[in-house]
C-alpha cells in the first residue's frame, strides 16, 4: 500500500500564480477524479507534479510514501511511482516505443528479454493495431490511437500512481473505454492509484471514481464521492466558480 | 581566358562570391599541397565487377558539362597527369545490377591533394548502387577533391552513397552532378561525419519528362568541423520530381551550413519539388545556418521548402524523462530517432547498418 500526498500545493507560471494550495491524498488501488472548469488550473496541477520544465513551485509538497518529489526532475518522480498520461503526448519523431521501454526498463533495473512480447500482449488488451505501434512516438497518429499509445505505456511500466489529464479529450467512444478499463483493471491487478483528471463526466461513466473532487480558481473546493460528478453533470460548475 | 596548367595558377575563390558565403575558404592556402593520389579499393561482385573499370580524364564531363570552378581546375590538372584518379562505372542498356560497388577512397598521406573522380553511365533502363566511402586517419592533413557525374538514361535508376568518414584535419571539397533523362530515377545520398572543413555541392539537374531525383543526407559535426552544403534541384523538363532531405547535428563548437535552391524552369510545367532542411544545435557553441531557395519561372507546379534550426525539443525531452529515462539517454534517443528518418531512406546494406553505430558513437562523446 502506497499513498500520494499532495500538501498545500501552490504553484504557477512565471509571474502568475495558479494552484492556490491543493491538498489531497490518493491511496493504492483508488480512483480520485478532479473535476474543474476551464482555467481551473487542472494541467498546471498535473505538470507542476510531474515535473514539467516551466512552472514555478512556490510552496508545498508531493511525496509518495514520504519520499519527497518536488525539486527533483521528471525521471526520479517516474523511478519513485509517478507516471503522467499526457493530454496532448509529444511527437518524436524517428523513435519508437521499444526504445523508450527499453530504456526505461533499464533505468528500474527491469529485464526486458520478454518486453516485445509484452509490448505485443498488451497492445492486444486495448485493441491497438501493431502497425500503429511500430510508428514512431505519436507521428501521424490520430488522437484515439495517441492515448491507447499513452495508455500501453502505463500499462508496460506499472507505476504506482497514474496522473491521466484529460485522458478523453479528442477521444472516441471506443478508444475512450479501452483505456478506461485497461486503467480500471489495473486499480485491482496492479494496485494502480489514479488521478483522473477532466472537464467532463462521460470517462467516469467507464472509469469509475471512488472520489470527486472540484478544482476551481486553483483550490479544491469541494470533495465527494461519485454522486459528486452527476451532480455537477446537471447543475455545471457554475456554483463553484 | 584558358585554364590554369599547374596548381599554383588556379585563384581560388572568396567568400565575398554568394556560393561561397560562410564557407571557410579564406582559411584555404592551396601552398600547403602538392599532387597525391588516394588509394583507391573497388570492391564489387558478379556482374558488379562487369561494369566497373579505371577510366581517365577523356571519360569525364560527356553528359554534363562540369562547371568550372577552381575546384575543377584543380581536378582538371590533376587527373590529366600522374595524379589521375578517374573510376568509371558503365552499365549497359536493360542490365540491373543488383549487388553494390563499393569504393573506398583512403586518404593516408598528409600535405597533398588529391582528386579522385567518379563516373556513374546508367543505360536506358539500367540499375547500379554505388557506394564512395572517404575515409582517412585523424593526423592527415591534406585536400580531398572529389567529383561524381552521373547520368541515367531514359528510365535508368542509379543509387549512389557518398559515406565522409575522413580524418578530423582533413579537408574536402566535393562536388555531385546528376543528369535525369525521361523517366530515369536518381538517389543521391551524402553522410558526412568525418573531416575538418567538409563541403559538398550537389546538383540534380532533371532534363526529362518524368525523371525523378532524391537527395538527402545525413551531417553530423563535432569539435571544431564545419560541414558545408549547396544543394541545387534544376527542373527542365515537365513532371519532374524532386524530393530533397537534409538533416544534421552541430555539437561542440562545430558548425555547419545548408543553402539550397528548387529552380523550376519555364518548361517545366506540371513537376513537384520539395526540399527540406532541419538542424539540431546540440551545445550553445555550435552554429547552424539553412537557407532554402525557391526560383519557378512557370505555372502548375507544386513546391514546398522547411528549413528549421535549434536545439532538441523541450516537450520531447521531457516526454522521454517522465518515462523514467535519464536526460541524457533522452536526448540520445530524439538525436537517433531526428537522423532515423534519412538513415530509413538509405539503401539496406552491411556498409548503411554500420553507420547507425557509428553516429550513436559519435554522439556518445558529443552529448
Amino acid at each position: 500500500m502506497s499513498t500520494l500526498k499532495i500538501s498545500n500545493l501552490q504553484a504557477g507560471i512565471p509571474g502568475k500564480q495558479i494552484l492556490n494550495g491543493i491538498e489531497l491524498t490518493v491511496k493504492s488501488g483508488e480512483v480520485h477524479a478532479i473535476m474543474g472548469p476551464n482555467g481551473a488550473g487542472k494541467s498546471t496541477m498535473s505538470g507542476v507534479i510531474m515535473g514539467k520544465p516551466g512552472y514555478d513551485v512556490i510552496s508545498g509538497s508531493v511525496s509518495i510514501d514520504g519520499e519527497e518529489l518536488l525539486g527533483r526532475p521528471a525521471w526520479e518522480r517516474a523511478l519513485a511511482g509517478l507516471h503522467l498520461v499526457m493530454q496532448y503526448p509529444t511527437e518524436v519523431p524517428g523513435v519508437h516505443i521499444d526504445d523508450v521501454m527499453r530504456e526505461a526498463f533499464a533505468t528500474r533495473g527491469r529485464d526486458a528479454k520478454e518486453l516485445d512480447a509484452l509490448i505485443a500482449s498488451e497492445a492486444a488488451r486495448i485493441n491497438f493495431s501493431t502497425d500503429l505501434v511500430a510508428r514512431s512516438l505519436n507521428v501521424d497518429l490520430s488522437g484515439g490511437e495517441k492515448k491507447r499509445n499513452e495508455t500501453l505505456q502505463l500499462s508496460l511500466l506499472k507505476p504506482k500512481f497514474a496522473i491521466l489529464d484529460e485522458l478523453d479529450s479528442g477521444l472516441d467512444i471506443d478508444a475512450l473505454r479501452d483505456c478506461a478499463r485497461r486503467v480500471e483493471a489495473a486499480t485491482t491487478e496492479d494496485n494502480l492509484g489514479v488521478l483522473v483528471i477532466t472537464h467532463y463526466a462521460r470517462l467516469l461513466e467507464e472509469l469509475k471514481p471512488d472520489f470527486v473532487h472540484i478544482l476551481a480558481a486553483g483550490k479544491i473546493v469541494k470533495s465527494g464521492g461519485p454522486e459528486l460528478a452527476d451532480e455537477l453533470e446537471k447543475s455545471g460548475y457554475v456554483a463553484f466558480q | 581566358m584558358t585554364s590554369p596548367t599547374r596548381l599554383s595558377d588556379v585563384a581560388l575563390p572568396t567568400a565575398d562570391e554568394e556560393i561561397w558565403r560562410y564557407s571557410r575558404i579564406g582559411e584555404l592556402d592551396l601552398a600547403k599541397y602538392r599532387a597525391g593520389c588516394v588509394d583507391t579499393v573497388v570492391a564489387a561482385s558478379g556482374e558488379a565487377a562487369n561494369v566497373v573499370s579505371p577510366g581517365s580524364f577523356a571519360d569525364c564531363g560527356k553528359a554534363m558539362p562540369i562547371a568550372v570552378d577552381a575546384f575543377a581546375e584543380i581536378s582538371a590538372i590533376q587527373s590529366t597527369g600522374d595524379s589521375a584518379d578517374v573510376t568509371v562505372v558503365r552499365v549497359p542498356r536493360g542490365k540491373a545490377i543488383v549487388e553494390p560497388i563499393v569504393i573506398t577512397r583512403t586518404v593516408s598521406a598528409s600535405g597533398v591533394v588529391v582528386t579522385p573522380r567518379l563516373v556513374i553511365d546508367a543505360g536506358e533502363n539500367s540499375e547500379v548502387t554505388v557506394i564512395e566511402r572517404f575515409v582517412g586517419a585523424n593526423d592527415v592533413d591534406s585536400l580531398v577533391v572529389p567529383i561524381v557525374e552521373m547520368s541515367a538514361a531514359q528510365s535508368a535508376r542509379i543509387t549512389y552513397l557518398a559515406i565522409n568518414e575522413l580524418g578530423n584535419r582533413t579537408w574536402q571539397i566535393a562536388h555531385q552532378q546528376s543528369l535525369g533523362e525521361r523517366d530515369s530515377t536518381t538517389r543521391i545520398y551524402t553522410v558526412a561525419l568525418g573531416g575538418d572543413y567538409a563541403r559538398v555541392r550537389t546538383e540534380a539537374r532533371l532534363v526529362g519528362t518524368g525523371a525523378s531525383t532524391q537527395q538527402v543526407a545525413l551531417y553530423f559535426a563535432d569539435n571544431n568541423q564545419m560541414h558545408d552544403f549547396r544543394t541545387l534541384q534544376t527542373h527542365v523538363a515537365p513532371r519532374t520530381h524532386s524530393d530533397m532531405l537534409f538533416k544534421g547535428a552541430v555539437a561542440g563548437t562545430s558548425k555547419s551550413v545548408y543553402t539550397g535552391l528548387i529552380r523550376i524552369e519555364k518548361d517545366a510545367h506540371g513537376s513537384q519539388a520539395y526540399q527540406t532542411n532541419r538542424n539540431l544545435t546540440l551545445s550553445e557553441g555550435a552554429w547552424a545556418e539553412s537557407v532554402p531557395n525557391l526560383e519557378i519561372e512557370t505555372n502548375d507546379v507544386k513546391c514546398s521548402h522547411a528549413s528549421t534550426v535549434g536545439p532538441i525539443d523541450d516537450d520531447q525531452r521531457f516526454y522521454l524523462e517522465s518515462r523514467g529515462i535519464r536526460p541524457e539517454i533522452a536526448e540520445r534517443l530524439v538525436v537517433l530517432g531526428f537522423f532515423n528518418e534519412v538513415i530509413e531512406r538509405l539503401p539496406n546494406l552491411p556498409v548503411v547498418a554500420g553507420l547507425r553505430d557509428k553516429v550513436a558513437a559519435k554522439l556518445g562523446g558529443a552529448l
